[in-house]
């Protein structure tokens, strides 16, 4: 291997290392729970405090994302989101009030 | 149906051929635990059995007619429910009234309500309404109980009386609990308690509700966490049939005294218990969608002490 094509491999490593951290600094500001065959995909997600959380729902069927006393959306049609920014740390669980059986957590830490 | 008929059928057994016949008949329409299969060809059998003997009291149920639906499952639900009363408004005999057991609408819009209401009033017919969760989305939650909800107590709940029979709309789609099932709450239920009060164990009693009152399948949200509170009120009644729709396809269990049923949808098929990964709306073959949907006809005739319960589907 010459050292061009080592230099060459060393720039792209940096690139890629620049962009993941970038991506990572991107989700802990917006990250996504799927609603998908009356689940809350993932079902629980641990985020930092500050970080919006958006519910996206992908059925032919309504959804609702309701957390008792903190936050609560109107009704999510298909491909309807709603989001929600996270401002104290704490266990926020969550449910479909019109399927209570669909539920999901947010960890804040 | 007064206690002295109930008495009298018990001094006379009357059992005629044509009653072992009848029975027979209905023992194939609903007496076994049956998840929609089995469903017989209806209008013959309405027709033979209002033939055979006056008949007693008949109604319709229909339900989860979703006006405003248009995913691939049906994308014309607006349409089958057309059908669903174009069926009945065919009937050789005309019933004596409907009931509608949830979910009118889609999402609780003005315009589904207003549509829905169009078509159904075509078969002209009263029509005694609880609803389903579908019918409480609306952002001020009011559109369902100033369309439906005069002469009701709480979120829609009451009772009537047609034919010596007690009829029972219940309510269990409202305020329900996380990871929990349907609900009827300590209100509704201390109301249920004091309608049945006093009432002689001989009246037949029918209760409707949206959500089934028995456990159908958890997993799935198919049952009503406070059911059994309401059932304990009507032990000791001769006669209880439990009319329940959700779930989107005709389920029948006898348990003692008590027969509980589900209707079709009008709108679209769901999945039977666990086959799916979830009980979302079924995208069939389109000529099989007809075969899955329909309407129940229930015929109550005084002294058996079990109702008739004939569902018909739209095709097949």
């Amino acid at each position: 291997m010459t050292s061009l094509a080592l230099r060459n491999i060393c720039i792209r490593v940096a690139i890629s290392a620049v962009m993941a951290s970038f991506m990572t600094a991107a989700r802990c500001e917006d990250l996504a729970v799927m609603i998908d065959n009356f689940t809350f995909e993932p079902a629980q997600l641990t985020i930092k405090v500050g970080t919006t959380v958006t519910w996206k729902n992908r059925d032919d069927i309504p959804h609702t994302v309701v957390s008792a006393g903190k936050f609560r959306s109107k009704t999510l049609d298909t491909d309807d989101s709603y989001s929600f920014t996270f401002t104290s740390p704490g266990d926020y669980k969550y449910f479909c009030s019109l399927h209570p059986h669909m539920t999901g957590m947010i960890k804040v830490e | 149906m007064s206690a002295f008929d109930h008495d009298h059928s018990q001094d006379d057994p009357r059992l005629s051929r044509r009653k072992v016949l009848e029975c027979m008949t209905w023992a194939g329409t609903g007496v076994l635990w049956s998840i929609s299969g089995g469903v017989p060809h209806a209008l013959g059998l309405i027709d033979s059995a209002q033939a055979a003997e006056p008949a007693g009291l008949t109604f319709l149920q229909i339900s989860d007619s979703h006006v405003g639906f248009d995913k691939p499952a049906n994308p014309n639900a607006i349409g089958t429910l057309e059908e669903a009363i174009g069926r009945i408004k065919a009937m050789p005999v005309k019933p004596s009234f409907m009931i509608h057991t949830g979910d009118i609408s889609h999402l609780s819009k003005a315009s589904e309500f207003d549509d829905a209401d169009r078509i159904i009033s075509q078969a002209r017919l009263d029509v005694h309404y609880v609803p389903g969760e579908h019918d409480f989305i609306d952002e001020e939650v009011k559109l369902y109980r100033e369309r439906y909800g005069r002469g009701t107590k709480g979120s829609g709940w009451y009772s009537f009386d047609a034919s010596g029979v007690h009829f029972i709309g219940l309510v269990n789609v409202v305020d329900l609990k996380a990871g929990g099932l349907g609900n009827l709450g300590a209100e509704q239920l201390a109301w249920l308690e004091d309608d049945l009060r006093g009432r002689s164990k001989s009246t037949p009693i029918v209760v409707f509700a949206h959500i089934p009152l028995w456990t159908v399948y958890p997993t799935w949200g198919w049952g009503t966490e406070d059911g059994a509170r309401a059932l304990d009120y009507l032990k000791g009644f001769g006669s209880v049939t439990v009319l329940n729709g959700h779930i989107h396809q005709v389920m029948q269990k006898v348990e003692g005294n008590v027969t509980f049923h589900t209707a079709r949808s009008t709108a679209f098929p769901q999945p039977a218990p666990g086959t799916a990964p979830s009980p979302g709306p079924m995208k069939v073959a389109d000529d099989k969608l007809r075969g899955l949907l329909g309407i129940a006809s229930i015929i109550f005739k005084p002294g058996d002490e079990r109702l008739a319960i004939i569902d018909t589907p739209l095709q097949g």
